[in-house]
């Protein structure tokens, strides 16, 4: 059967590709499985564990995702994905959507024709140095040598920021996190800088993580979000309010634990709207009323999703900074279930 | 004689002096460590140095492995039981052992089919590997790759039983048609065989692999040096044969066939396998209909044996070179057809000159399956360097985890090696 479907798929290629236009959303539906696209392996964003179960902050989109499209938060395939596969893999139509912390821009979003359906972490470059070298700002910085990635958005955004302040260093070029994580530790540079949540899980995996600072200034912007493909609008509506109903579930106070209670007992009215007691929300996305309140049951709300992963009380250890709500002086922020 | 000495001198010793032993300095470890290690005093300033060098190395690399923790369930806890002590934390590989021997997906009840898969692939080499077996042996060569093929990826058990009566039936073709000509038999083989695996594909139906024995395990699940294996040993039992008819082809009197095997060959030759690794994960997906693309698992394997059949065939074409021209001449006197010059006295001659040059290329492509981890594949590296390195557990151990990969390739590429330099000597019928 295989050795058929191998042969018979090089003679009817021509034939089918058109039966792809279909919308992604009955495709995922008729599939019964989601497949979405996450890094190879990054700390506290997806990584499988010991038993092999994938885990993370960016798979927790989808498996909201696929709880709210399938009603099994289990009913993911994921497409592990390096930086160099993962915008192939969803043009191509191997993925139905990506979750590998991206870096919304505008490039990526009007060339290479994809949709962000939102930002779920708001990260930026910053600096991580020893604390013996007594520096507790990045201006003062003016001389020191710096461990930094080459060829990649950091080290243009390293020298806009020491010309900007007219200051001088010196790079250390290296190629991979692994490597600078050796040199700055081997004292080959006295600062390493890349995005700040990956100096802060670089800097849990030290020794003695209490001798390492990161310094407050973030000199880029990088949101990351999930995407899909252009021209795709339902299925784009689907991740994008997945991904708000979680936001907006951590805003109005609706937990994992108590949101069998919540959906019962709600005075609010836009908490009913979200979990599907009033209203008909659900239907205009082209799922069933109770799509949100799978999605927020499949792994919590916003913040414990966030907690659960890279929060203070993991070794990663990231304060919310940015990425609290908006209410918290966070940029985080949801457009209104209405 | 004696009669004359007695006459002339006092004494004549009649019986032998017994051997005395060398002086202490000329004989036994003494006389080597002077010869060898301290002939000259160049030589024994030399010896002092590289003496102080692996003292240095082993100084500090022995107490760290044999110090090295193996139980913990995450590099904090082990750094909490070393307590500032620097050892080893070969944790990491009592814990991830599965996951660095099978990949993260496969199965874990299931682990005993790779295993299985692993012990018979020996039984099934040693007829080809040492010809001194009794040759009844090869039967089993013969249906190893459908066992293996049942046993790693399960399903139905007609897809390998299809794929072997195509394989028996293509056999059948080519041997009632071979007497007529070559090229009758390998085409009408090859067009008998395609016939069979389609018909049969029609046959099986789509369900069968839901309750089948052997539960069905996607190409996409495997992983880890289990992967490294699969694609090492699939790519260069293919490559060889095809690298062989390259060869073949390169040197041939026809030119369409001439031309097709030198742009293959030198195309092939002169891109990266990076370059074509890419091409098989990347650039395919948008020449299939999504969901319907060729195994990922089958594109790279095509990929990497074009690559290495393309360097085997240029070896082999050095062996060929190498052959003086009588041979050939000799072949034709004797009123050998083509097939039977190649088969019978060219090739025999022509590969043994080769094996060196013919496991160079094996090894290095047994290496250079560690590439798929760029693609995504979880291979032994990409185990390591993806889910591992990104656990929150294991982040951070680095030499601990590609020491044991350095380890694991390294035994089996000297294995290799060893094999190939046994094969040269086994085959050397000339007296040099």
């Amino acid at each position: 059967m295989k050795k058929s479907v191998i042969l018979g798929a090089l003679t009817i290629a021509g034939l089918s590709a058109g039966a792809a236009a279909a919308g992604t959303l009955d495709d995922v539906k008729a599939r019964g499985k989601l497949n979405c696209g996450v890094t190879t392996g990054l700390v506290g964003f997806a990584a499988p564990d010991a038993n092999g179960e994938w885990k993370g902050f960016d798979v927790a989109v989808c498996r909201a995702v696929a709880a709210a499209v399938l009603n099994d938060p289990n009913a993911v395939e994921f497409v592990p994905t390096t930086g160099k596969t993962r915008f192939t893999a969803l043009a191509s139509g191997e993925i139905d959507m990506l979750a590998r912390n991206t870096t919304w821009t505008f490039s990526r979003d009007v060339d290479l024709k994809f949709t962000f359906t939102g930002v779920n972490y708001y990260d930026g470059q910053g600096f991580m140095v020893p604390k013996a070298l007594g520096v507790s700002s990045a201006k003062d910085l003016d001389g020191a040598t710096v461990c930094i990635q080459t060829g990649t958005t950091t080290e243009l955004n390293l020298a806009d920021f020491f010309r900007a302040n007219n200051i001088s260093y010196e790079p250390v070029p290296i190629e991979t996190n692994a490597e600078g994580q050796q040199q700055y530790l081997a004292g080959a540079c006295d600062t390493y800088t890349t995005d700040a949540s990956g100096l802060a899980s670089t800097r849990a995996t030290f020794e003695n993580p209490g001798d390492h600072v990161l310094l407050p200034e973030i000199i880029s912007k990088e949101p990351l979000g999930p995407l899909v493909r252009h021209g795709d609008d339902e299925w784009g509506d689907v991740v994008r309010w997945t991904l708000n109903a979680l936001v907006t579930a951590e805003e109005l106070g609706v937990t994992s634990t108590n949101i069998n209670e919540m959906a019962a007992s709600t005075e609010n009215p836009e908490v009913a709207r979200l979990l599907g007691t009033e209203g008909t929300l659900g239907e205009m996305l082209g799922l069933d009323a109770d799509w949100a309140k799978r999605a927020i049951a499949a792994g919590g709300n916003y913040g414990e999703v966030f907690a659960k992963n890279i929060g203070e009380e993991t070794p990663i250890g990231l304060a919310r900074g940015l990425n609290a709500q908006w209410t918290n002086g966070g940029l985080i922020y949801s457009p209104p279930f209405r | 004689m004696s009669d004359i000495h007695a006459n002339s001198v006092a004494f004549v010793r009649t019986e032998e002096v017994p051997t005395a032993p060398p002086p202490s300095n000329a004989a036994g470890p003494a006389k080597w460590i002077k010869d060898n290690l301290f002939a000259t005093p160049l030589n024994g300033l030399l010896t002092l140095v590289a003496l102080y060098f692996i003292y240095a190395i082993l100084s500090s690399a022995l107490p760290w492995i044999l110090g090295g923790i193996w139980n913990a369930p995450s590099l904090s806890a082990c750094r909490d039981i070393l307590d500032g002590a620097s050892a080893a934390c070969f944790a990491v590989l009592t814990e991830r052992w599965n996951q660095l021997l099978f990949g993260f997906q496969y199965p874990d009840d299931q682990y005993w089919r790779p295993g299985l898969a692993f012990i018979l692939l020996f039984i099934a080499a040693a007829p080809v590997l040492f010809f001194d077996l009794p040759r009844k042996l090869l039967a089993f060569t013969a249906l190893y790759p459908f066992i293996a093929y049942y046993l790693l990826w399960g399903g139905t058990i007609f897809v390998p039983i299809l794929a072997l009566v195509g394989v028996a039936g293509g056999f059948m073709v080519y041997q009632r048609l071979v007497a007529g000509s070559f090229a009758a038999g390998f085409f009408g083989g090859i067009a008998a065989a395609f016939a069979i695996w389609y018909i049969g594909g029609l046959l099986i139906p789509d369900n069968a692999s839901e309750n089948a024995a052997l539960s069905a395990v996607p190409s996409r699940y495997m992983g880890g040096f289990m992967l490294n294996m699969m694609l090492g040993v699939t790519c260069v039992s293919l490559s060889v044969p095809i690298g062989i008819a390259l060869a073949l082809g390169r040197q041939s009197s026809m030119p369409l066939i001439k031309w097709i095997c030198v742009i293959f060959i030198e195309f092939i030759r002169g891109v990266p396998l990076i370059t074509l690794l890419f091409v098989a994960n990347v650039m395919l997906a948008y020449f299939f209909p999504p969901g319907s693309g060729v195994d990922l698992f089958l594109r790279v394997v095509i990929m990497i044996t074009m690559f290495s059949a393309a360097y085997i065939a240029e070896v082999i074409r050095g062996g060929l070179a190498a052959l003086p021209k009588g041979q050939y001449e000799a072949a034709d006197s004797l009123g050998l057809d083509y097939a039977q010059a190649m088969r019978l006295i060219i090739l025999p001659q022509a590969l043994k000159i080769s094996i060196p040059g013919i496991v160079n290329v094996a090894v290095g492509l047994f290496k250079d399956t560690t590439l798929v981890s760029v693609i995504s594949m979880f291979d032994m590296i990409g185990m390591i360097r993806g889910p591992i390195l990104a656990s929150t557990e294991w982040n951070g151990v680095y030499w601990e985890l590609f020491g044991f990969a350095a380890l694991l390739f390294f035994v089996v590429c000297y294995g290799i090696s060893q094999y190939s330099q046994w094969l040269e000597r086994r085959l050397a019928t000339d007296h040099r």
